[in-house]
């Protein structure tokens, strides 16, 4: 035991030595955090508040056209501006000046309204027992509304302009079908027969506590993520402090001494596990005290701190695991750098830090599972934004220790195989 | 105290032997001289004898013991002042020597004081407590064989103790070392340096391709040499005079 605590003060020494490295330690991670959050949340605030210019040209002219119009208008995330010709607005669409040009097809309100009357026709003549109309009905061909995105555009951008669209051209022909029955039953046009407001509706019912509902903001997502990224992070100065001790001789002095190869490694394990722990609090700080000064939603711990520590904890274990093996494994400062910030990066994205795991392909849905940025994320999601208790994330935790001791012992039995006298 | 038999060591991807059967049986209490060309094989027998690199065939004990069934014990009966500092820049010295005497499991009041007296010994009192980073070479050689003889081993192999000290330094390390000796440590030594081997050794070997080609005390092997004046005279007549660059 006093082998580990001398390990474990050297490895402090060492740290605190090093006044830079310890400011990048514990300033990056809030750096980074307060940078993605207020990016993100700009993000939202954007696509919220500030108004899209898009291109429309209306070959139309009639009343689709102008419910069209009015509808993107009335949407309160678009600036409409009209131009003449599909050509024009085509080719500022693809300079990237404009992210979308709608282009409304001629005679889409006469066509529409022809092919409604049809149906109609043939309709109310089956229910009326009448034979159907002798006389030939005009032939009518589907119409399409043609959009042009700016080849950068963002397909979740695309995705939601498409489904925007689509819903509001539904909601024209549906109210096309009832004006349509609406003549042919009744001679006042200005009578009620149908109700042509939706009848099937959603509310979204939010997670409550002690009776008031909560709403996660971005803070709520981003502070967990970001955090999780940051801990990780720590495999970096970790393998290197280790890649140091080979190149500086001291680990050749110490694999002379009477000490186990797990006394020193557990010496690193407490002095970075507290980086970790420390690192956490400073960016819980953030959430709590800073975001509400930048005028970013605050993040809300109340009732949560032991957990959200316990999960940090076990986070912070699997991550030291990592660094423990990089660092027995890397042989040069060269190798283990890079290598280190390069798999984090990957752990983060396989893990869902940037894009949800539910919209990645199965086969990335498979491998995010193994990621232990994958069950910390979670955990810290059913903390944070699910109201779980510490049974809810046993699971997880007990994951991600597994994989500390399974990355530790793989270090120590590479270490002494590779070392065996 | 040290018995190599048939002790052999090639590295992976090597072409020849770097250590070649080689028997060697050094007394208690001796100052033994491993001397070479670059690359003979001094360093390599060494650090199997620390248990840094595992030997191809082979076996040694040290005071009767291996390390395959008393590692531990093995350990804390051995001292190596390997050649690169192996100490930590950015530590002061008190701090080194502290944590290295802990890992042989001294502490409190016993490692202060030794640590205290042996500074002093070692005319580095006075900068116990600056960082090793700010030394010249000569105080860090002087640290570097502290951090190894805190636990007072039976046995304690130097590996190139004097090289790139000034005359001053490497007089102190000599005759500390000298003292160490007459306390009962037996040492084993390996140095470039054949006038300071030649004085210090109470016997030394000359090593050649990884193999010991003359063995005795200095003054016997310049006298047996026809025409040697010094142990670099019988270096010379044994080993050639051919440069010993190697990659």
């Amino acid at each position: 035991m006093h082998k580990l605590w001398a390990s474990t003060y050297k490895e402090f020494l060492l740290l605190i030595r090093d006044m830079g490295g310890v400011a990048i330690l514990f300033v990056m991670p809030l750096v980074l955090i307060i940078t993605i959050t207020l990016i993100q949340d700009s993000t939202f605030q954007t696509v919220k508040d500030i108004k899209i210019p898009i291109l429309i040209v209306d070959k139309d002219h009639g009343d689709v056209a102008k419910t069209m119009l009015e509808g993107l208008e009335d949407s309160n995330s678009f600036e409409v501006i009209e131009k003449q010709t599909e050509e024009e607005a085509k080719n500022l669409v693809s300079k990237g000046e404009y992210q979308l040009a709608v282009i409304i097809p001629e005679k889409l309100t006469e066509d529409l309204h022809q092919k409604i009357s049809n149906n109609v026709d043939g309709i109310m003549a089956k229910v009326m027992g009448e034979e159907a109309d002798s006389l030939p009905k005009p032939d009518v061909e589907n119409k399409e509304v043609k959009l042009y995105f700016d080849p950068a555009t963002q397909q979740s951008f695309k995705s939601s302009v498409k489904n925007g669209i689509d819903k509001m051209i539904s909601k024209i022909e549906t109210q096309s079908i009832y004006k349509a029955f609406q003549e042919q039953i009744s001679d006042n046009p200005e009578e009620a027969i149908f109700e042509t407001e939706n009848f099937i509706t959603f509310t979204e019912i939010l997670p409550k506590i002690e009776g008031r509902d909560v709403l996660p903001n971005s803070v709520q997502h981003n502070v967990p993520a970001w955090t999780l990224f940051a801990i990780f992070f720590i495999i970096v100065p970790l393998s290197i402090n280790m890649v140091k001790e080979k190149s500086q001789g001291t680990f050749v002095r110490l694999r002379t001494n009477p000490v186990s190869y797990a006394t020193v490694l557990g010496g690193k394990t407490i002095l970075y596990l507290l980086v970790c722990l420390i690192q956490f609090v400073l960016m819980l700080l953030v959430g709590v005290y800073v975001f509400p000064a930048m005028g970013l939603p605050a993040l809300d711990v109340s009732g949560r701190l032991p957990l959200l520590f316990v999960v940090a904890l076990f986070s912070g274990l699997a991550a030291i695991g990592l660094g423990l093996l990089l660092g027995t494994l890397a042989k040069t400062q060269e190798q283990s750098a890079p290598f280190g910030a390069t798999f984090v990066v990957i752990l983060a994205a396989v893990g869902g830090v940037w894009v949800p795991v539910f919209i990645m392909p199965k086969f990335m849905q498979v491998l995010s599972n193994i990621s232990p940025m994958n069950w910390g994320l979670n955990a810290f999601y059913d903390v944070f934004l699910r109201q779980a208790s510490l049974m809810d994330i046993v699971p997880e935790i007990t994951l991600l220790f597994i994989f500390f001791i399974l990355t530790t012992i793989i270090a120590i039995v590479y270490n002494e195989k590779k070392n065996a006298v | 105290m040290i018995s190599i038999q048939h002790i052999s060591k090639k590295y992976k991807g090597a072409d020849n032997y770097s250590v070649l059967d080689l028997d060697l049986h050094i007394a208690e209490r001796e100052i033994f001289g491993l001397l070479g060309p670059n690359g003979a094989g001094k360093t390599t027998l060494i650090s199997m004898l620390c248990a840094l690199i595992k030997p191809t065939s082979g076996t040694f004990s040290i005071d009767g013991l291996t390390y395959k069934e008393n590692k531990r014990k093995l350990k804390q009966l051995i001292g190596i002042v390997p050649q690169e500092y192996a100490l930590y820049p950015s530590l002061t010295a008190f701090e080194n020597l502290q944590y290295f005497g802990s890992m042989y499991g001294l502490k409190g009041k016993e490692l202060h004081d030794k640590i205290t007296n042996f500074l002093e010994h070692l005319g580095l009192g006075k900068f116990a407590n600056k960082r090793i980073e700010t030394f010249s070479g000569g105080m860090k050689r002087r640290v570097n064989l502290i951090a190894s003889i805190l636990h007072e081993p039976k046995v304690l192999f130097l590996d190139e103790p004097t090289v790139g000290v000034d005359v001053q330094s490497k007089n102190v390390i000599i005759q500390f070392l000298q003292e160490l000796n007459a306390k009962g440590t037996t040492i084993i030594y390996t140095s470039h340096h054949l006038n300071e081997a030649e004085n210090f050794c109470t016997k030394v070997a000359i090593i050649d391709h990884g193999k010991i080609i003359v063995e005795g005390e200095p003054a016997h092997l310049i006298h047996t040499n026809e025409g040697a004046h010094s142990l670099e005279d019988v270096f010379l007549s044994l080993t050639g005079k051919a440069l010993r660059d190697h990659a």
